[in-house]
């Protein structure tokens, strides 16, 4: 369980994160959505100790991320943020790789190839795990940094914006394996999403953020009326039942 | 896995070449799972012989460069009297000496590039072969007749502030596109290269300034190269290190992500290329673009494992220097020109030609 208490960031003079408190339960997968400059990722870089807490308490299983060596939390906790671009030229097996940094130190082991293989198996990326990153779409490069993440075996898994400029089809894929995660694998994962018709079909908590704060925190089913919606995203929202559950209109 | 595919939906990957060529066709054909089970097993590690022959090769390619470097120059070693001597005070003090310049050098680049995530960076365009200049000039004047030991520390704590001023100067630039970087590096080295410049011309000392700019091994005689060692234990660190290097290069959230002290990563390789910029400077000079074009042939041709890649990038380094020394020699036998001007004009052409390469797309 990651619990967060009265966590803020200030940025500036004006913008202010926070304070927020809500807790992730172990297991199933929690999308935190919201507007544009809500503060989802902040509130998801501070969990996942990219950024600093300004004050309040972040706990993952009990212990307080602050006081936690990084190196250990790289063991409990994953973190991948939308912007990974670098120079670096891997193979889609160098990459994934580096998620057993924190149990090998760069030395793989025997362990670490079978963690690794299962990865990128479960990504369906078996076919090109030798192949370098810029030879890839962008489908595939995304699941290269999933399977990165996953490959670290933690109880967590963060996503910021994992659906950022894939197209639907691939946004589909990405959003039943990260569904698979959490099933299968038994992971609790979190993702930033902008799609609410998205987060409803997949997730299984919707925390809800506006304006730095956290306003609605519930299921699915709690969370898809016309009334929360409207005021979550500050736009006029129609509900209609889908074939597979409720789907939000507001276009 | 593959039991969850269900065939029925989607035609069989045989009926249709294009559907059995990309997976994610599949996937969007209704295979709901978008389960893919390779026809052909992918895993297949190369064997110790595979890994180790082009090394061997490799090695066979420096020790041909490093045997011409011995022997080629206007003293004939071999037939002429006192040869054996002249061989010991001229000939193999050049030759260590660009073996280890020519590796610690491209070691540097690499690392600087990892550390700024930035292909087109390296001690010349970052400034901190200008800084350690002016360091080794300030030292000069304070200290007049100092020690190669002080110059040389003076050197390399100037290169290290140097490296610092870049970095803290890159961390307030929101603009991070490739080219501005050595851009900023290059204004930054040329600012601090005029101030050299100026306080050697108030102190009737230019024409050292020259000759330090001017990369060459021609001055590297006797015991003078003996620093050039420190380079060595460098690079060995280096080899020891890599992998944290390597997570480094890929960015401050995935380093962190995994554990890494980013920062602390950062600053030791910063210390790193800043003691073997200085050394070098001392004892050699500036040596052009050595770090810039040596990492990108390598990344070019064989990816971007630090670890493997680390002996390449000494031995390509060596390849060079050694290669461009000897020309230098050769030239305009009996004299010699500095290397630097041999490895600028070979340095700036590949780095056009990487630079068109890159635009392509390639």
């Amino acid at each position: 369980m990651i619990t967060l208490e009265n966590v803020s960031k200030t940025y500036g003079a004006e913008t202010t994160i926070g304070p927020v408190s809500f807790e992730i339960p172990a297991g199933g997968v929690t999308a935190l959505v919201g507007p544009n400059g809500a503060g989802k990722s902040t509130v998801l870089t501070m969990m996942g100790r990219l950024q600093e807490v300004d004050s309040g308490t972040i706990t993952v299983n009990g212990r307080d991320i602050t006081g936690t060596s990084s190196r250990e939390l790289a063991k409990t906790l994953a973190i991948l943020r939308q912007e990974n671009h670098f120079i670096t030229r891997l193979t889609v097996r160098q990459l994934v790789g580096f998620g057993r940094y924190p149990y090998s130190r760069g030395r793989i082991t025997v362990e670490d190839e079978k963690y690794i293989s299962e990865a990128i198996d479960f990504l369906n990326l078996t076919a090109y795990e030798n192949r370098y990153l810029d030879q890839l779409s962008g489908g595939q490069r995304q699941r290269a940094y999933v399977a990165m993440v996953l490959a670290q075996d933690t109880d967590y898994v963060l996503l910021d914006e994992p659906l950022n400029n894939l197209d639907m089809q691939h946004s589909v894929q990405m959003m039943k394996q990260l569904r698979r995660t959490a099933d299968v694998l038994g992971r609790t994962v979190v993702i930033v999403m902008h799609d609410i018709n998205f987060a409803a079909a997949y997730a299984d908590q919707i925390v809800a953020m506006n304006d730095g704060r956290v306003s609605t925190v519930g299921t699915p089913a709690e969370i898809m009326r016309p009334d929360v919606l409207q005021g979550i995203f500050h736009t006029p929202f129609e509900v209609v039942d889908g074939p597979a559950g409720p789907l939000a209109v507001y276009y | 896995m593959t039991s969850a595919h269900t065939s029925t939906q989607a035609p069989g990957p045989a009926a249709d070449p294009a559907l059995r060529r990309d997976p994610m066709a599949r996937a969007a054909d209704g295979d709901d799972r978008f389960c893919w089970v390779p026809p052909v097993p992918v895993r297949r590690p190369k064997t110790r012989w595979q890994r180790t022959w082009p090394l061997l090769v490799g090695g066979l390619i420096t020790l041909a460069v490093v045997v011409t470097s011995l022997f080629v120059g206007v003293y004939d070693v071999v037939n002429a009297e006192g040869g054996w001597a002249m061989f010991q005070t001229t000939r193999v003090p050049r030759t260590v000496s660009l073996v280890l310049a020519g590796s610690a050098m491209a070691m540097a680049g690499l690392v600087m590039q990892l550390m700024t995530q930035n292909r087109f960076v390296e001690p010349t365009t970052t400034g901190t072969t200008e800084w350690a200049g002016l360091g080794l000039l300030i030292t000069l004047i304070l200290f007049p007749g100092a020690p190669l030991m002080v110059r040389m520390v003076g050197a390399i704590v100037f290169a290290l502030v140097g490296t610092l001023v870049f970095f803290l100067f890159l961390r307030r630039v929101t603009l991070k596109s490739s080219l501005i970087v050595p851009i900023v590096g290059i204004m930054l080295g040329a600012v601090v290269g005029a101030a050299s410049t100026f306080l050697a011309l108030e102190t009737d000392m230019l024409q050292q300034v020259g000759q330090w700019f001017n990369g060459s091994f021609t001055s590297v005689v006797g015991s003078r190269y003996l620093p050039m060692w420190a380079t060595l234990v460098v690079l060995v660190a280096v080899f020891v290190i890599a992998d944290r290097f390597t997570v480094a290069g890929l960015g401050k959230d995935i380093a962190t992500n995994v554990g890494l002290n980013y920062t602390a990563v950062v600053f030791t390789g910063v210390t790193m290329v800043a003691l073997v910029t200085g050394v070098t400077t001392v004892v050699i000079g500036s040596l052009p673009f050595l770090g810039l074009v040596v990492p990108n042939l390598v990344s070019m041709v064989r990816g971007d494992d630090l670890r493997s890649n680390l002996p390449w990038v000494c031995m390509v380094g060596v390849w060079i220097v050694g290669v461009c020394d000897i020309l230098a020699r050769v030239v305009i036998a009996p004299f010699e020109v500095p290397v630097s001007v041999i490895l600028g004009i070979v340095g700036a052409g590949v780095f056009v030609f990487l630079l068109v390469r890159r635009r392509r797309g390639a």
